[in-house]
């Protein structure tokens, strides 16, 4: 099974699911492919950096590589056209049209060859290779767009068009979504968006053409596909349920229902044993003839909103979120697969456009993993739907089992919900607290069952009920030692005692509402983080209940790391996100990452490693004993590397780049997103990096002349703070001395390069097996003495300018 | 466009029976239906689907099957046992002869039309022949176990294949010999259920195809004996078929309602292999579809809710214009209600009764638009049962509303009706003449002194009323260069001096009823008459064509008016001569001569003389458009023809004095309701 997937084409095997081997070498993101009509070993795709690459899939080796030129959306190749393919590209000129035009490919000795002999076969179509589709034989090209059927037939150059009428009735519009040709007869298969599938046959008549019918979808028809043999047609939507079509009869059809999400192609194996469904949440699903689920291959799900927030499974170390709807999600980051999906919710999800259903918002682990909490939760004007699930891990049958349900367990929205984290303490003194929109917060502990018949020894009750001043609670945080809860309410930090559920004392930061808290690790518990509204980061000492710091910051993620003192904050600030990584008792950032993604990022969790990683560098300490994912907006999962040549950035997961194909279908899809290229040269980096010093100056003084002066730190911590702004040339020039000095050390590290090449793959790809390891590495190591070779050059110039 | 008070009736409770059957002729002129009451109707296809004919139907004999034999005589059977020819120009069975083998449930013609055959109850299949004067017994076919539901001839008419119950059999006309029986089953979780095979139709390629209760439609090679291709089109039975001439076509009729086109299709460009395939589905009807008809350029259905609806085939009709358009018919082109404008009486005519009902009344006034308050409810006054099972042929009540006269297939019935404070008696007028029956049409005069009848053979009989209860037969008007077909239309005129018919050759006929002789003729047009009406003041004769074209014909000059004249220079608007159904009635209003009032179902119009024709640029129905002009707009906006189409389906519209109408109107949803229910069908999202 072929799939592209951002800018690599990647290989899976059918029956164990692994990813086999992955392709790269687009620069963009591939759009189509193809395998070679004329060999069955090799694969055409195509790309918006606009080449086409012949690719032996066996071996993983490119072959030819053609440059047309524009951009190229889809890609088709024929069994009859020799040594052509039709591709996709925009009308110049134009935008927003687009035609398919044919392009002879050369066969010319040579890896890199030009194709620039085009010729125009269709005109006005629509980028997608849903909607263009190559009859019988290539007799014939049909092509879909808005309400208009054009067919093209090569032999006798006559473009027949055909349109259904426009008019939108009350059962929706009209409009083809996509294209199927029979393989064997004049037939053509269209779906529409208001889910029916009509069936077009004579259209070689201009007046007497035909069609019938099929309807069952309620919603647009995303993809339609006819078997091999053209007995039957497959058809999938939005229901998740793919449709068999026996014959194009309305009344013989067959379901696979329950296929967990829309389904977005459809592609069945040039020998008609399997096909394959790709759906929208980042999954492939692999179905035999006879109808029945064969396996899938599932990457991060992607659901339609992550409320739950990136939580790490102590257990597994699995990133934990949510997956399909009403579902949990365990997603395995060293190999990129899902480890189980666990439903919580617990009901049968309805496709329905227009209906609030019940869905998971909050999730929090015990700090062993034993214990999870989830609440689910319907948003409803008239009666909402609240309930807090505990589930205790099963060891048994290696899951989790629900312990205690309970209805309602505020009056309002829950918040927040954290346990106490304390590993050496007992079972029974585990503690749970949820924050309501209903201004309490409430505490919730393990009580024995009285009842011998109950299924459980232990169940969870309320303890406690706090209050504070009828605010609404909006963050709750256990500190290390577990003595102690922060609880901020809306502008106030309150902190109790988490024995006696006595007030200890508040922290107050006017004008700004507290957006996340988070207690200090390690060395630095006695600290406690503080992000507001109006984009200040407050850090206070809870020994002396004062401010030690605070910085101007528009922090959206908070995040500590478990294993270290360290803690990121990811700020928002004009259309980029910045990373900065400090230690709670030092106000000046260790590690600062500016345009960190174009994406505002949504969630941050760290992932604690398997083993201590040797980091070199003094600047990524901090990531030694744990890695940093990120989640975006669009669902993209980014990871932070360290060791990696060019400290490169590399998004990890293509959430949308997924496109699909078994080896030897002429059928291939594609949707995706482009993957940025963060790389940054290691001098460029600490230019920025004194670029970014200076910048933060202005903020500090800002800082000390708007801060209310009652929450003020004092005036001997304020100093130095002050002073050190003042200061620019000399930190300017540390700052470039500690470039150079990274720059020394990933010159260093480039020489062990059959392990830096594991390490700066994405992690989604970097599941390639070890066995090939040896074959890639050659060539590899190749391209980056080329690299590293250009980096020195630069380097020179750069210390002699110097 | 003038302001009425009107009567909106909707208590006239007809419920139009289910179609039964259909038969095409084969140059495709006319189209004969059956229906559930055992009616036949003739519908012209030349003429705009006009209904031509009707012949009423008789409780004592149900109608399972028409066809068309040799020289245009239709012939019909049904679960009498009787095979019955029918008088098609004086509209009644002409004789008919027991089929000897029970119920007969379908009847076949063979390609020439010589040779009728029949499947009986007792399973057996016997051969008429068609002689002049009627049929007459040639063969029995070998007899099978079980009904034989439906036959159909082998083009070249060497066999005749019959589908019963389980089973299809082919025989050899000539030897009368089964060629080939073919079990037809269904196996379903090992219950065997009966299967019946309810219509059949044999290809000349040796195909035959039938459509069965498992809603199958099977393709079968009868000379092997075995299935080529099954199509399962519906959860239900598969009621009705029909191939299309050229045989590239079939039509299918199924219990819910939908009928299915399936289409002889190259399976690639260019190769002679061919496959049948179901392309299009239409649901016209809420009922079982029984019967279809596949025409050369429509698709025409028949179902059990009344309707009849053509639906052209796109491809087919070479330009757009009338025949291109879908059409549904479902009430009769004639009328069935009659008013008495002076007594504020109507008459409803069923097919077995009648009912006398008053008007109701008001004293408020209101605005335009406004339902107002009734001060006395409408009142049903008297029903009127015919005897015996003949239906009723037509009927009519006196402008004043004492005289109620209708007619039967054998009997003429005259009565008086008098009223007396609240009490009614009605009573038979004795000493009827005897007239040569049936009378096709009635109508009074506008003095209600006398009362006219259409007989057969273009005859029109005067009888003279007398008081107290009594009659004369005063004269009968013969058209001069004589007739074979009945009168079905009359107008008298409100002076009383003019009487003009129409007979089924479309004739018109102008008779003075003063001096008792031939009048004139209108000048012949090729179309049938669908209403005529003479004008009180002008004694002009407006005539309406099925066509849509409009006619005003002087009498007493004996021409076409002047406006008539413009009317056919310059041509009516497009939209009105592409409308759906016939003008049946035409009024006039005595307060303003340019006026003609007319009306099909669907719309009310009323003609101003006075006004410019509109073009085919204009806006026909401008009368929405108009309301929201200015008034000095609205002068420029003006055009001869004022549409109402707020009471639908209109079945009568007349004016009862110079302001106020009475529009009688049976909304679909009501008589709906009054049908057997539907099959049962799971819709999604309900």
């Amino acid at each position: 099974l072929l799939c592209a997937s951002g800018d690599f084409v990647k290989m899976y095997s059918v029956a164990t699911e692994e990813t086999l081997r992955v392709m790269g070498g687009h620069a963009d993101l591939v759009t189509g492919i193809q395998l070679n009509p004329h060999n069955h070993m090799q694969l055409y795709s195509s790309s918006l950096d606009g080449t086409i690459k012949l690719w032996d899939f066996m071996d993983g080796i490119p072959i030819k590589t053609f440059t047309v030129g524009s951009k190229l959306l889809a890609l088709y190749a024929l069994p009859s056209s020799e040594d052509s393919v039709f591709v996709v590209i925009p009308k110049s000129g134009e935008r927003d049209t687009f035609q398919l035009v044919s392009v002879k490919l050369t066969k010319a000795a040579g890896q890199d060859l030009e194709a620039k002999e085009l010729s125009v076969v269709l005109d006005g179509v629509n980028a997608s290779p849903k909607y263009i589709a190559f009859g019988r034989e290539g007799e014939y090209v049909a092509s879909v767009k808005e309400v208009d059927l054009q067919v093209y037939f090569f032999k006798q150059k006559q473009l027949n068009r055909f349109c259904v009428s426009a008019v939108k009735t009350k059962s929706g519009n009209n409009q083809f979504t996509c294209i199927a040709c029979h393989p064997t007869e004049d037939c053509i298969a269209t779906g529409h968006a208001d889910g029916k599938i009509r069936i077009w046959r004579n259209f070689y008549h201009k007046k007497e053409y035909t069609y019938s019918t099929l309807h069952w979808h309620h919603d647009t028809v995303m993809d339609v596909a006819f078997s091999v043999e053209g007995t039957s047609l497959l058809s999938g939507g939005v229901e998740s349920v793919l449709v068999l079509w026996h014959n194009e009869s309305d009344c013989q059809k067959d379901f696979l229902p329950r296929l967990g999400s829309p389904i977005e192609y459809i592609s069945m194996a040039s020998d008609g044993t399997l096909c394959c469904t790709l759906h929208t949440d980042n999954r492939i699903t692999i179905i035999n003839s006879n109808l029945r689920f064969a396996r899938s291959i599932q990457g991060l799900i992607k659901s339609a909103n992550v409320k739950t927030g990136l939580v790490v499974d102590p257990r597994t170390k699995a990133l934990v979120l949510n997956g399909e709807p009403g579902h949990l999600q365990f997603y395995c980051l060293q190999s990129d697969q899902q480890l189980f999906s666990l439903d919580i919710v617990q009901r049968q999800y309805i496709h329905q456009a227009g209906l609030n259903q019940a869905d998971l918002v909050k999730v929090a682990f015990s700090a062993q993993g034993k214990w999870l909490a989830t609440v689910e939760e319907r948003e409803d004007v008239t009666d909402p739907e609240l309930q807090l699930k505990l589930w205790f891990y099963d060891e048994e049958i290696q899951s989790f089992k629900l312990n205690t349900s309970i209805n309602m367990p505020h009056e309002d929205q829950i918040t927040d919900m954290c346990f106490r984290d304390m590993d050496e303490l007992e079972d029974d003194s585990l503690i749970l607290v949820t924050t309501g929109r209903d201004c309490m917060f409430k505490v919730w502990v393990m009580v024995e069952d009285a009842d011998p018949d109950a299924q459980h020894i232990v169940s969870w009750s309320c303890d406690f009920i706090g209050s504070y001043h009828n605010y609404q609670p909006t963050n709750c945080c256990f500190s290390e030692d577990g003595s102690v809860l922060a609880v901020s309410f809306e502008e106030t930090v309150t902190v109790w005692d988490s024995v006696t559920w006595d007030l200890k004392c508040t922290f107050c930061h006017p004008p700004g509402k507290i957006r996340k808290i988070c207690f200090g690790r390690l060395t630095c518990s006695k600290y406690l983080i503080g992000a507001s509204d109006d984009g200040f980061l407050c850090c206070w000492n809870l020994l002396s209940c004062a401010l030690e710091w605070s910085a101007y910051l528009n922090v959206v993620v908070l995040q500590p790391d478990p294993l270290s003192e360290h803690i990121a904050a990811v700020s928002w600030l004009s259309k980029e996100s910045s990373l900065f990584v400090f230690k709670p008792n030092e106000p000046r950032p260790i590690y600062i990452q500016r345009n960190l993604c174009r994406e505002k990022i949504q969630l941050a969790a760290f992932v604690p490693r398997d083993e201590p990683e040797t980091i070199g560098s003094e600047k990524y300490l901090w990531l030694r004993r744990s890695q940093l994912f990120f989640l975006t907006d669009t669902q993209e999962l980014m990871t932070l590397s360290t060791k990696s040549l060019q400290e490169r950035l590399t998004p990890a997961s293509k959430q949308l780049a997924v496109e699909e194909s078994l080896p030897v279908t002429p059928f291939s899809l594609l949707l995706g997103k482009h993957r940025r290229q963060q790389s940054q040269e290691d001098i460029d980096f600490g230019k920025l990096f004194v670029h970014n010093k200076c910048e933060q100056d202005s903020p500090a003084i800002k800082e000390l002349l708007h801060t209310p002066a009652h929450v003020l730190p004092s005036a001997s911590f304020l100093c130095p703070i002050f002073i050190n702004s003042l200061l620019i040339s000399k930190e300017n020039k540390s700052a470039e001395e500690v470039a150079d000095e990274v720059e020394m050390e990933s010159e260093k590290t480039e020489d062990d390069s059959d392990e830096e090449r594991d390490v700066t793959e994405m992690e989604q790809e970097d599941t390639s097996p070890q066995e090939l390891l040896g074959e890639t590495t050659c060539k590899l190591s190749k391209s980056q003495e080329k690299e590293l070779r250009k980096i020195r050059k630069i380097d020179y110039s750069w210390i002699s300018a110097f | 466009m003038g302001e009425f008070e009107v009567h909106r009736v909707r208590f006239f409770g007809l419920v139009p029976a289910g179609v039964r059957c259909l038969a095409y002729q084969r140059n495709g002129a006319r189209l004969a239906l059956a229906r559930t009451d055992g009616a036949v109707e003739i519908y012209n296809f030349a003429a705009n689907y006009f209904q031509e004919k009707v012949i009423p139907g008789n409780e004592a004999r149900s109608v399972e099957a028409l066809c068309w034999g040799a020289g245009d005589r239709l012939f019909g059977a049904g679960l009498g046992g009787e095979i019955t020819e029918y008088d098609l120009s004086r509209l009644c069975v002409a004789h008919s002869v027991d089929g000897g083998g029970g119920p007969i449930w379908t009847m076949a013609a063979n390609s020439s039309g010589t040779q009728l055959a029949i499947g009986c109850e007792d399973g057996s299949i016997k051969l008429f022949e068609v002689v002049p004067g009627g049929i007459q017994f040639e063969r029995n076919m070998d007899r099978r176990q079980g009904r034989i539901l439906c036959l159909s001839w082998h083009p070249s008419d060497t066999y005749i294949a019959a589908g019963s119950i389980d089973a299809i059999h082919v025989f050899n006309v000539s030897s009368g010999q089964t060629v080939q029986g073919i079990m037809v089953s269904y196996h379903m979780q090992k219950v065997k259920r009966k299967c019946i095979v309810w219509s059949i139709a044999v290809l000349s390629s040796g195909t035959v195809v039938t459509s069965d209760s498992f809603g199958r439609v099977q393709f079968w090679d009868w000379e092997q004996g075995t299935l080529q291709e099954s199509h399962t089109v519906s959860t239900s039975a598969v009621l009705s078929l029909s191939v299309s001439e050229k045989e590239d076509s079939i039509i299918v009729g199924t219990s819910t309602g939908a009928t299915y086109q399936f289409q002889l299709l190259p399976v690639k460009t260019g190769s002679l292999e061919k496959r049948w395939v179901r392309t299009k589905p239409f649901q016209h009807h809420t009922h079982d579809v029984r019967a279809v008809v596949h025409s050369s350029t429509a698709l025409i259905s028949g179902g059990l809710d009344a309707q009849l609806v053509i639906r052209p085939l796109m491809e087919k009709v070479q330009k757009k214009g009338y025949d291109a358009a879908l059409r549904k018919f479902t009430f009769p082109h004639r009328r069935l209600v009659c008013c008495a404008r002076k007594a504020r009486l109507l008459l409803f005519q069923f097919s077995q009764h009648l009912e006398l009902w008053r008007l109701g009344s008001t004293d408020k006034t209101g605005k335009d638009g406004e339902v107002l308050p009734l001060c006395r409810m409408p009142e049903h006054l008297v029903q009127l049962k015919s005897k015996g099972p003949e239906h009723i042929y037509c009927s009519c009540v006196s402008p004043c509303g004492s005289w109620v006269a209708y007619s039967t297939a054998s009997r003429f019935h005259l009565y008086q009706v008098q009223y007396k404070g609240n009490s009614i008696s009605v009573k038979k007028v004795p000493k009827v003449p005897k007239l040569v029956l049936p009378a096709y049409q009635l109508q009074f005069s506008a003095d209600s002194g006398s009362l006219f009848i259409a007989s057969a053979q273009g005859s029109v009989h005067v009888l003279q009323l007398l008081e107290p209860g009594g009659c004369k037969h005063l004269h009968t008007f013969w058209p001069p260069s004589g007739c074979p077909e009945a009168v079905y239309l009359l107008a008298v005129s409100a002076d009383g001096h003019w009487l003009a018919a129409v007979g089924g050759d479309w004739a018109i006929h102008v008779y003075n009823l003063k001096c008792f002789k031939h009048h004139c003729t209108v000048p012949t047009y090729n179309c049938a008459v669908t209403a005529l009406a003479i004008h009180p003041v002008t004694n002009n004769l407006v005539i309406a064509y099925s066509d849509q074209q409009l006619f005003e014909f002087s009498i007493p000059e004996k021409q076409y008016t002047a406006w008539s004249r413009m009317v056919q220079n310059s041509g009516l608007h497009k939209v009105w001569l592409e409308r759906d159904s016939p003008i049946t009635h035409i009024t006039f209003n005595p307060k303003n001569p340019s006026h003609i009032l007319l009306h099909d179902m669907y719309m009310f119009c009323i003609l101003d003389k006075s006004l410019p024709l509109p073009d085919n640029s204009a806006l026909l129905m401008n009368q929405s458009t108009l309301k929201q002009l200015p008034e000095t707009a609205r002068q420029w906006q003006l055009h001869a023809f004022k549409i109402c189409k707020k009471f639908q389906p209109l079945l009568f519209a007349d004016l009862l004095d110079e302001n106020s109408l009475v529009m009688v109107e049976r909304p679909i949803m009501d008589f709906k309701t009054q049908l057997p229910l539907p099959i049962q069908q799971k819709k999604f999202g309900t």
